[in-house]
């Protein structure tokens, strides 16, 4: 096929564009767009792939590519093309993705999003349409810009000193080992122009065999940004980009990586996520336990004491008797310097605010926390205080103290890490809140791990009975 | 259903996957991670996609790709995170995309601080990136609404092919509360007609928002306009709490919401005759209830994590018919109820605009 005839893939008739003239291109005369298009269509009518196509539209001059390909197109945001080809590609991996880019979508505003791409190793094609200028902005420097190349905004050329090098993307993305295939092709001569059809071919097959990244960095001409005439356009790319910009191969994996990009999209079934997620299970029975008062605690020790697990113990053995529960960890300075606390609201209403700033009961596990918060409870409120860590705890008017050495007991049951279950206990039998058996069913389906229940409900015991039998 | 005890932030996640969300993009930030947590340990598990982006610009754009292939996605972020998403958002806007994105909001501006602020108000229902659009933004105040609200997020987002945003804060988040899961659903929505989803029934279709022609662009930009005004009609959505006979109504959303609420009835203990109206929509604003509101003996407090946002929409509802309060904090800084009690007294005494 001579690359003067349209393809089928390639609209005979390009009605989305605008104007009369909907035979021919919106490109300039001589720009290498209109034949790298109409080898990346023959690719696909050959491979049979149109229908399943994708093809990407950047911003720049190709940004119309919908014009011509008869194939589904998005059209993205400068530089972001890959990203989108991996929304696209992930949400099927029958499309086939074609992202095609320009200098400046690619090598500037979008490298980190193409450098991503190719190290995720995305089954998906990528032409480089690399003229070394900013085409339809009107002819700037593009990261490829040569040194000593004259544009809008480099007028004396551009100076490796003051704006850096052109950048070789081909080689760069050949160090990611994600990466199948990279070469660089030109459309200069025929010969040329031979091998970039075959690396557009063999970068479009690769993806249907799901054989991973392709990457194809096509030089092309600009004769409008570069202010040549066509032919002059071609030497020039030819005698002095290739120098910059050596033609070849920088790696192929196409061999060896068959299939191992296919990524499956499984059906995504309700009932699978019911099962998974414990949806429309029968409902832990729902007990509904009277609150003798509303809870509106705080709960504050060191980081690691386990303060905020004992709110979330309390929390969740409110849910279970059908109360209103929040459960909230605090922010600010608190946090800092290891202390650690959260609120806790209990309620047979609906609870307005989760943050309790004037608790009615007030749990502390050290001595920081007795002396931040005591002053913040309410009249009548309590305070339990284990007294195995905190040493001064002076009687406070209006408030009722309950001490108990809650670390020593735990350490006593086996281990200090379950100091605050037993200040769970304590809190059953200081406030009446829950019977004693109901928090001892709701530990057993709270603890994870079954060799820790018994512990957990020996420490429960202890702390139940010591505040118990102190009153 | 059944009752979990469970993190806003990990509500979310429930309530995108039993919506029929397949795909998750995100990026790492303070205090939304946990979404992206959960999300990257439930939607591979389920099939699903979870992909943790290079950079919030790209998750973005990850959801443009996905969404253009007519299948429910997401991203969630924390406000410098959701500001890097504004130009991708215009982008899925413009050309009618639909998706979810969440923002667990802190306190700005620059990188502020981890600790929660609403502050990020007027970019959420104000556009936010360039040009002519709005996002459907939804502030949720409980566990149960952060999953509740997800599912509705998706179906609005399909109804209207128009972004959705979440806007919660860190407390929202942070706070574990019990959650009803609700039941998976079918997704209803057929997008053949316009999606691209790289096969035969759809590879005409064309996902842009390019027109060149003034004109073209004019009738764009009106299309969407009508769409944004029936969402401003039909989709307006809040909850009142003893304003019939108030005096002065709290208009706050999200955990300021929350604190609001534990403080009326304790104004009402004291004689202040106060209500509470929560926009659960920040976008559509419930200004014609609030204007309705103004056109009696009345006063209002705009409460906000901010130094004052959503208190311009509030005065622009009330046009001057009532006097229209403010009282925010900010940088992490709550309103107690002493504090909230003491500024209601304040204004009902004499009134302070
Ligand atoms: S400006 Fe350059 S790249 Fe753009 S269409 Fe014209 S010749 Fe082609």
């Amino acid at each position: 096929m001579k690359i003067t005839e349209k393809p089928v893939a390639f609209y005979p008739e390009f009605v989305r564009k605008s104007g009369p003239h909907k035979e021919t291109t919106h490109y300039c005369p001589g720009c290498g767009h209109g034949n790298i298009h109409k080898m990346i269509a023959e690719a696909m009518v050959d491979l049979g792939i149109n229908e399943r196509t994708v093809f990407i539209s950047p911003v720049g001059c190709s940004v119309f590519g919908y014009y011509y390909f008869d194939c589904g197109h998005m059209q993205a945001a400068h530089g972001r093309a890959p990203a989108v080809a991996t929304g696209i590609k992930r949400a099927n991996p029958e499309a086939i993705v074609i992202s095609y880019q320009g200098d400046g979508d690619l090598a500037a505003i979008g490298t980190a999003e193409t450098l991503h791409a190719a190290n995720r190793g995305e089954n998906i094609t990528v032409f480089f349409v690399n003229n070394a200028i900013y085409g339809m902005t009107g002819g700037q420097m593009a990261p490829t810009t040569m040194i000593g190349q004259k544009t809008a905004t480099t007028p004396r050329g551009r100076i490796e000193t003051v704006h850096g090098n052109p950048i070789r993307m081909a080689e760069i993305i050949a160090t990611l080992p994600a990466a199948t295939y990279v070469e660089r092709v030109a459309i200069g001569d025929s010969k040329h122009i031979m091998k970039a059809r075959k690396a557009i071919r063999k970068a479009l097959t690769n993806q249907v065999e799901n054989r991973g990244y392709s990457f194809v960095e096509i030089l092309s001409t600009c004769p409008t940004g570069w202010k040549m005439d066509g032919p002059d356009a071609r030497d020039w790319l030819v005698e002095e980009m290739t120098k910059v910009f050596p033609l070849g191969v920088f790696k192929d994996e196409s061999d060896h990586r068959e299939g191992a990009w296919h990524r499956h999209v499984e059906t995504f079934e309700p009932a699978k996520r019911d099962a998974y997620l414990g949806a429309g299970e029968a409902e832990a029975k729902a007990e509904k336990l009277p609150l003798p008062a509303e809870l509106h605690c705080k709960f504050a020790g060191f980081g690691g004491q386990g303060v905020l697990t004992l709110g979330l113990f309390l929390a969740q053995v409110g849910m279970r008797a059908g109360l209103h529960a929040s459960w909230i960890p605090s922010y600010g300075p608190e946090m800092r310097g290891g202390t650690a606390n959260c609120s806790v609201n209990l309620s047979e209403r609906r609870i307005g605010s989760p943050l309790v700033d004037r608790p009615n009961l007030l749990v502390v596990m050290n001595q920081p926390s007795l002396e931040a918060f005591t002053g913040e409870v309410v009249e009548g409120g309590t305070i339990i205080v284990d007294t195995s860590v905190v040493e001064n705890c002076p009687e406070l008017p209006g408030r009722r103290v309950v001490r108990i050495p809650a670390t020593g007991i735990a350490d006593e049951v086996g281990t200090p890490k379950v100091a605050n279950v037993v200040l769970l206990g304590a809190i059953c039998a200081a406030t009446g809140a829950f019977p004693l058996a109901f928090v001892e069913q709701s530990l057993r389906e709270t603890v994870k791990k079954k060799d820790l229940v018994d512990l957990n409900l020996a420490a429960l015991r202890r702390g139940y009975e010591h505040v118990r039998d102190a009153v | 259903m059944s009752r979990k005890f469970m993190k806003g932030n990990d509500a979310i996640v429930v309530g995108a996957l039993q919506a029929g969300c397949r795909a998750y993009y995100g990026y790492p930030i303070t205090p939304a991670s946990e979404i992206a947590h959960a999300a990257s340990l439930h939607f591979p598990a389920l099939g699903g996609t979870f992909i943790q982006a290079e950079s919030e610009v790209a998750a973005i754009n990850m959801v443009y790709g996905t969404a253009g292939m007519g299948i429910r996605t997401m991203t969630a972020s924390s406000s410098p995170g959701f500001s890097l998403k504004q130009e991708g958002l215009s982008y899925i806007a413009g050309a009618e995309l639909p998706c979810v994105v969440v923002n667990v909001s802190r306190g700005g501006p620059g990188l502020g601080n981890i600790a929660p602020e609403q502050a990020d108000y007027f970019q959420v229902t104000k556009g936010g990136g360039h040009g002519n659009y709005r996002l459907i933004a939804l502030a949720p105040n409980c566990a149960q609404e952060m999953c509740d609200l997800t599912v509705l997020a998706f179906d609005l987002a399909d109804t209207y092919r128009n972004p959705v945003c979440i806007l919660a804060d860190g407390f929202t988040g942070q706070m574990m509360e019990p959650v009803n899961v609700p039941l998976a659903r079918p997704v209803p929505f057929d997008h053949t007609s316009w999606c691209v989803r790289g096969d035969a029934a759809t590879h005409r279709n064309l996902i842009s928002s390019i027109y060149l022609e003034s004109a073209d662009l004019e009738r764009h930009n009106l299309k969407l306009d009508e769409k944004y005004r029936r969402i401003a009609r039909d989709e307006v959505r809040f909850e009142e709490y003893q304003v019939e006979d108030a005096d002065l109504i709290v208009v706050a959303f999200g955990i300021v919401s929350r604190i609001v609420y534990s403080t009326v009835d304790q104004a009402r203990a004291q004689g202040l005759k106060v209500g509470l109206l929560r926009p659960i929509t920040l976008w559509p604003f419930p200004s014609d209830r609030i204007a309705e509101l103004s056109r009696r003996d009345v006063r209002f407090l705009s409460a906000e994590l901010s130094t004052g946002q959503m208190v311009e929409d509030v005065r622009l509802a009330v046009e001057g018919r009532a006097p229209v309060h403010f009282y925010g904090r900010c940088g992490g800084m709550v309103p107690g109820s002493e504090e909230l009690l003491a500024e209601y007294g304040k204004i009902l005494e004499g009134g302070r605009s």
